[in-house]
């Protein structure tokens, strides 16, 4: 009972962290300090947060290599683009929030029952296969707008939802990791032999975090599409799964908090390079270089904030002192 | 009566290779059972056979329980771990990247459940049941003299304690039947006397029954009840340890092998 009271006290603080933060925001945006395009800079990492941390409990924690993230998002943009044209009202977009979701879990199962049992390499191609296979039905299809995509999609995502749907989707992903499921989908990761053995289904195991990762991506998707108005199926390629995969990769594979780092720091270095043209590319990709050759483990590694760890660090050198 | 475990005819080809060999066998409740012979002689494919690592070529594997009998061939190994057989590697395999504790812990996975939503919101009801997963996963760490090491990785332990923490994270999946792959390989004579002790601790205080593989015979000898050697895939002989001490058809097969 003790300890239950404890992680009240430590959930309570990250709660009034979250209200801070976006107390703060709305303050900045009043006084002016955040101009829109500072406050479209900021929707952008939200929405690569999203994106990120559900990639990185599927690559992180469960081991499981899949490149085809970008398929997923597509499926929840494009279900909130055709809700929200018929049915253009808060309700609407809620719903068509939903419909992400649940598509985006079916394309999981269907993508993920077969493919989970590959290992490495053959995985990664066949998410890779997958996410282009929903594109090309994407820009087949009528209902989608074809090649063109869709314009004039009602926005119904402003700054504020999307920072309550990063809230709401990073306690979702790190209350899964740090409990009996996070563990079995960790055991995976570290020895499936070993893991099986010990009465892990891993199939099952595997599938729920690739399942729980995609039907983030469409949440993110979905405000992606609500936010910008327009979609195309070309801004879910390959090259979209890439950049979120270097996100991971750049904070640290297994680390959500070095996640949210490399996010907001890829964001800032994106709007601030674009002032220098073609070298913009240039200077983002040397950057990245040399993080993989003098920090191949991420910035971040494995490390993750911790309030607990924060508040009893003082408490325990008070001791040693007294 | 019938067998905690019965084996018949179990065979397994790598190709051209006849790992296991028509290998007939049985376990009886609370038996502590060794099972010997040459390097490469099977034993390890054996127990990936029992506990459905690989899937056998041919043979039976029946699990007699209290409402009758279970064929574990074909069966999932999660599968055959829910019904009661848990094991230890030859080469160690644990979750090296992780904490003493959560190794432990990972094993009780599909005895305690926890639903989606109470953890995602962490309920009240989240919280008790992972107090009682450590309380329990603390008292098992105890018994082996590992709970000063909970939050250490698993990677960092000193090599004989890694073979005794796959003992305890066997044990956690709370088995009817252990399987020890030479848990005594890489300890020097103390610290395989003290597993001698905690393997006859473990099984009288568990009441479970143990298939040993070892290639230390005073070990062997001094704990197992009954002995199997196994030769090129196929049972060369079986008895007590007296049997086997002076079975010719053992000593020829040991003694070829050395020169
Ligand atoms: N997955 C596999 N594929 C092909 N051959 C295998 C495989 N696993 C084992 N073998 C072969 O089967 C035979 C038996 O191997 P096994 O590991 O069971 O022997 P063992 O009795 O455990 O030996 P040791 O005492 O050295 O551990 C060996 O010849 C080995 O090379
Ligand atoms: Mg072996």
């Amino acid at each position: 009972m003790i300890k239950l009271k404890a992680n009240f006290k430590y959930n309570v603080i990250w709660f009034l962290i979250m209200v801070a933060g976006f107390y703060l925001m709305n303050t900045l945006i009043l006084v002016g300090v955040i101009d829109s395009f500072i406050e479209n800079m900021l929707v952008t990492i939200g929405i690569n947060i999203i994106l990120a941390t559900g990639l990185n409990l599927i690559i992180g924690f469960a081991g499981q290599f899949s490149l085809g993230h970008a398929g997923f998002m597509a499926i929840g943009a494009y279900a909130t683009a055709i809700v929200t044209q018929t049915n253009s009202t808060p309700a609407g977009f809620y719903i068509s929030i939903l419909v992400g979701i649940v598509v985006a879990i079916i394309a999981a199962l269907i993508v993920g029952i077969p493919t989970l049992r590959l290992r490495g390499d053959y995985l990664a191609i066949a998410t890779m296969g997958a996410a282009e296979i929903i594109r090309i039905i994407i820009n087949n299809l009528k209902i989608t707008g074809g090649a063109a995509g869709m314009f004039n999609i009602p926005q119904f995502a402003d700054w504020p939802t999307v920072y309550i749907m990063v809230c709401v989707t990073t306690i979702i992903i790190v209350n899964f990791i740090h409990s009996r499921a996070g563990r079995a989908v960790t055991s995976v990761r570290e020895d499936e032999i070993a893991a099986e053995a010990m009465g892990i289904n891993v199939t099952k195991w595997k599938l729920a975090a690739f399942v729980l990762g995609a039907s983030t991506a469409a949440v993110a998707g979905s405000l992606h599409a609500s936010y910008l108005q327009t979609i195309a199926p070309n801004d879910f390629g390959i090259m979209e799964s890439i950049s979120i995969l270097i996100i991971v990769v750049l904070g640290g594979v297994g680390s959500i908090t070095g996640t949210f780092v490399a996010a907001v720091v890829l964001g800032v270095l994106d709007t601030v390079l674009q002032n220098f043209g073609t070298l913009r590319m240039v200077i983002y990709a040397v950057a990245l270089v040399l993080i993989m050759i003098f920090k191949p483990s991420g910035l971040l590694g494995t490390w993750e904030l911790s309030i607990k760890q924060l508040w009893r660090r003082p408490k325990r050198k008070e001791r040693v002192e007294s | 009566m019938n067998k905690l475990l019965q084996v018949t005819h179990l065979v397994k080809n790598f190709g051209g290779l006849n790992a296991v060999a028509d290998v007939s066998m049985h376990l009886d409740n609370n038996e502590l059972v060794a099972l010997i012979g040459p390097n490469g002689a099977g034993k390890t494919t054996l127990f990936n056979l029992l506990t459905g690592v690989i899937p056998a070529t041919s043979g039976s594997i029946v699990l007699s329980g209290d409402h009758g009998t279970y064929p574990l061939n074909g069966k999932r190994a999660y599968k055959i771990a829910d019904m009661g057989l848990s094991r230890t590697f030859q080469n160690i395999r644990l979750f090296k990247n992780l904490s003493v504790l959560d190794n432990v812990l990972i094993a009780m996975t599909s005895k305690f459940k926890e639903g989606f939503i109470p953890t995602i919101f962490r309920f009240p009801s989240y919280y008790k049941t992972e107090q009682q997963l450590v309380e329990e996963a603390q008292k098992l760490l105890a018994i082996f003299e590992l709970e000063k090491d909970t939050d250490v990785l698993a990677k960092n332990l000193p090599y004989g304690t890694q073979r005794r923490l796959e003992i305890v994270r066997a044990l956690a999946t709370k088995p009817q039947i252990l399987f020890l792959d030479e848990p005594a390989a890489g300890m020097n004579p103390e610290e395989t006397a003290n597993l001698t002790e905690l393997i006859l601790k473990v099984q009288h205080q568990f009441h479970i029954t143990i298939l040993l593989i070892e290639h230390d015979m005073s070990l062997v000898m001094s704990l197992a009840q009954r002995i199997y050697v196994l030769d090129h895939g196929s049972l060369l002989a079986q008895g007590t340890p007296d049997e086997i001490k002076t079975n010719p058809a053992v000593i020829k097969a040991y003694l070829g092998e050395e020169a």
